[in-house]
């Protein structure tokens, strides 16, 4: 889960570790107001949205007066940004973060992250922070530093203070910076983080260290051991298919196809989405329901997926293991008589109960088509949906 | 032969007298699978499928002598229960249960170090070797006794797999999933290590996907140690960067971890690529012939 730059900062704070003063607003008309609380002759106006690369795409101004900050808030309130991670679409801006600019004298990368080569923590560091990070990381990968911890000892001081000497800090922040990183790497135990990044952490002209932007992202899996993390959600950010399928426990992820697909498994889900294409058709999602999924969660599955309007065609793809065919066949006729269905149904059911849930379906008299493999299913979808044709005119 | 799992291997089941545990406790002592105990704390004297409940898995193994663990505990208390077996000097936890925190993972992995018990999962299917020993969540019916060994990231590919070949006459040795997790015991190189030396595989089958980079070292090692030859799958070629599909471990970020970085691995190593999942058995019986 990713939380805002704001955010992120007040927990930072909350560890010890020093951000710019600011204020968040979600309306334009409040700029006035929260500048007057700063201090600073430059206001650093900054778009709040869910992925990176703001500056370059506009989404990060700086101002200098009053109506400057406001000019600015209104322009970025509202607007789609366009960077080179939100994707074509954008991202719409709900909220600013108005901040204390400062002069910057030198600016570091210090990032915390798992490593799943080494199965264990990371933490890397650079004297090149700032927004040129991942070139530096390509191009110069002699210049980021990193150190492994062990969970047992927690980032040792010896570590920390290799760490501030190879990146070469003035000796008078040396213990200072070793507070940061101990700081950050507390944060990243205790809220249960997957990436815990300050970029840049910067020394001002008057010698301060501060963390002028981060980001936190936190292990899904451990939230219901977060419930601060978690109520910092934003569901504006996500797919409101997806909020509704995680409310649902299922995993999904919308696509621009036609076919819809509802598999058990991730790889056997991907290699469903694969072999659509290799057809000549196209997926509409990616959708897991997961091991052990009830009668309920699979009806709410199959809605989520015919209640798309880009879906032509649905595929079933079960192999049961731990999931039951009974049991997703219960869920399949349970959905099409609720909301009913005028789309072609591939059903491929093996595994678990399968005999059990073929009969079911049977039983149901639903329109359905049944096919015995993976290969028979994807091609028939394609065809059923058109999906060649469409292929070949378009 | 086959690896890990045989007809004497003495299974206990963690977490026992949960609704899913309970099911395929049948499903495993239906196999043939020697069930020998089952641990649920405060459910001591009970017994599931008739097997017999303990509060601890010191006292499981005790009174039992179980060699295995199959644990179905809910991911909260997950990585307690894969640590309490690891002190009990199982030879083998197999571990199912998904969605475990990955700072739960490391802590367990520190654990195991220099410990002589081998974890399989978590987030897995689970091991069988056909008519001998089914330790997990597996259909049993899809698998025939054979030659053939299979290792997965993924639980469902691995069935499709494993019946593609059932389906062609061609059994299998053992067929090991070692979980879409992004840490995890087992990696692919302990399972091709064991396949190497087993003489009952002849041929292996690598199912892998996108995410991480266990299938390139995988490939590394193939290179330089495998005897057999070894066939490989990849999904998710056609997923979106910067998604995360349901596995945790299957994550494309950065340009790293990718369907193609993969496949070109896999070629370089001499592993024959089925190019679609539907292939994976043909292309194992084409070596065969």
């Amino acid at each position: 889960m990713n939380i805002h730059e704001y955010q992120a900062k007040n927990i930072l704070q909350s560890f010890g570790i020093k951000t710019p003063k600011g204020r968040v607003i979600f309306q334009a008309d409040e700029a006035e107001r929260a500048v007057w609380g700063l201090e600073s002759d430059v206001v650093a106006v900054k778009a709040q949205i869910h992925a990176g690369g703001r500056g370059k795409a506009g989404g990060i101004r700086l101002a200098t007066s009053i109506d400057e900050a406001k000019k600015h808030a209104s322009d970025i309130l509202g607007s789609t940004l366009v960077t080179l991670q939100t994707g074509a679409e954008g991202k719409q801006v709900h909220s600013i973060l108005l901040e204390e600019g400062c002069q910057v004298q030198q600016e570091y990368y210090l990032g915390i992250v798992i490593d799943r080569e080494s199965s264990d923590i990371v933490l890397i560091a650079s004297a090149e922070g700032g927004t040129e990070i991942e070139k530096t990381a390509e191009h110069d990968p002699d210049r980021i530093i990193t150190e492994h911890i062990s969970l047992l000892t927690g980032l040792t001081d010896f570590q920390a203070r290799r760490m501030a000497y190879g990146l070469k800090f003035p000796q008078q922040l040396i213990t200072e910076v070793i507070d940061v990183m101990k700081n950050l790497y507390r944060c990243f135990i205790e809220k249960d983080c997957s990436i815990a990044e300050i970029n840049p952490l910067a020394i001002t002209t008057e010698g301060e260290l501060i963390a002028l932007d981060a980001k936190l992202s936190f292990d899904s899996n451990a939230l219901y051991r977060q419930p601060d993390v978690l109520a910092l959600r934003d569901k504006r950010e996500e797919d409101e298919k997806e909020i509704e399928a995680s409310e649902h426990g299922l995993s999904y992820i919308s696509l621009t196809g036609s076919i819809g697909c509802l598999v058990n498994g991730a790889g056997l889900a991907m290699a469903t989405m694969d072999i659509i294409k290799h057809y000549g058709g196209s997926p509409a999602n990616f959708l897991d329901v997961g091991g052990g999924a009830s009668e309920d969660k699979v009806c709410a599955a199959f809605q989520l997926i015919v209640t798309d309007p880009q879906v032509k065609g649905v595929f079933v793809n079960i192999f049961g293991g731990i999931m039951k065919c009974d049991v997703i066949a219960r869920g399949i006729v349970r959905a099409v008589k609720e909301v009913g269905l005028c789309l072609p149904l591939v059903v491929r059911l093996e595994g678990t109960n399968v005999e059990e849930g073929k009969k079911i379906l049977d039983a149901s008299g639903l329109d359905i088509t049944s096919v015995s493999s993976l290969d028979e299913g994807a091609e028939t979808v394609v065809n059923l949906t058109g999906g060649i044709n469409n292929e070949h005119l378009g | 032969m086959s690896i890990w799992v045989n007809g004497d291997t003495r299974v206990m089941v963690q977490g026992i007298t949960g609704r899913s545990a309970g099911f395929h406790t049948r499903a495993m002592v239906d196999y043939g699978t020697k069930i020998v105990a089952g641990v649920t704390p405060g459910r001591e004297g009970a017994t599931v499928e008739g097997v017999p409940v303990f509060n601890t898995v010191a006292k499981a193994v005790a009174s039992t002598g179980a060699t295995a663990s199959v644990i179905y505990v809910p991911a909260p208390f997950a990585a307690d229960a894969i640590m309490e077996a690891v002190e009990a000097e199982l030879e083998l936890v197999c571990c199912i249960t998904e969605h475990i925190p990955v700072l739960d993972m490391l802590r367990v992995k520190e654990y195991l170090a220099n410990k002589n018990t081998r974890l399989i999962g978590p987030n897995c299917p689970g091991i069988i070797t056909p008519a001998e020993c089914k330790i997990g969540i597996m259909p049993g019916y899809i698998h025939q006794k054979g030659n053939v060994g299979i290792v997965s990231r993924s639980g469902t590919l691995t069935y499709e797999a494993v019946y593609q070949l059932t389906r062609l006459g061609v059994g299998q040795s053992t067929a090991v999933g070692i979980g879409g997790d992004p840490i995890s015991g087992t990696d692919f190189i302990d399972v091709l290590d064991a396949f190497n030396d087993d003489p009952e595989t002849e041929i292996v089958v690598l199912i892998g996907e996108i995410g991480g980079t266990s299938e390139e070292r995988a490939c590394q090692w193939i290179k330089q140690n495998m005897q057999k030859p070894v066939v490989g799958f990849i999904s998710g070629i056609t997923a979106p960067p910067g998604k995360r599909m349901g596995h945790a471990g299957a994550i494309v970020s950065d340009g790293k971890g990718t369907a193609e970085e993969k496949l070109k691995a896999m070629h370089e190593s001499g592993v024959y690529v089925a190019e679609i999942p539907s292939q994976i058995g043909e292309t194992v019986l084409r070596l065969l012939k």
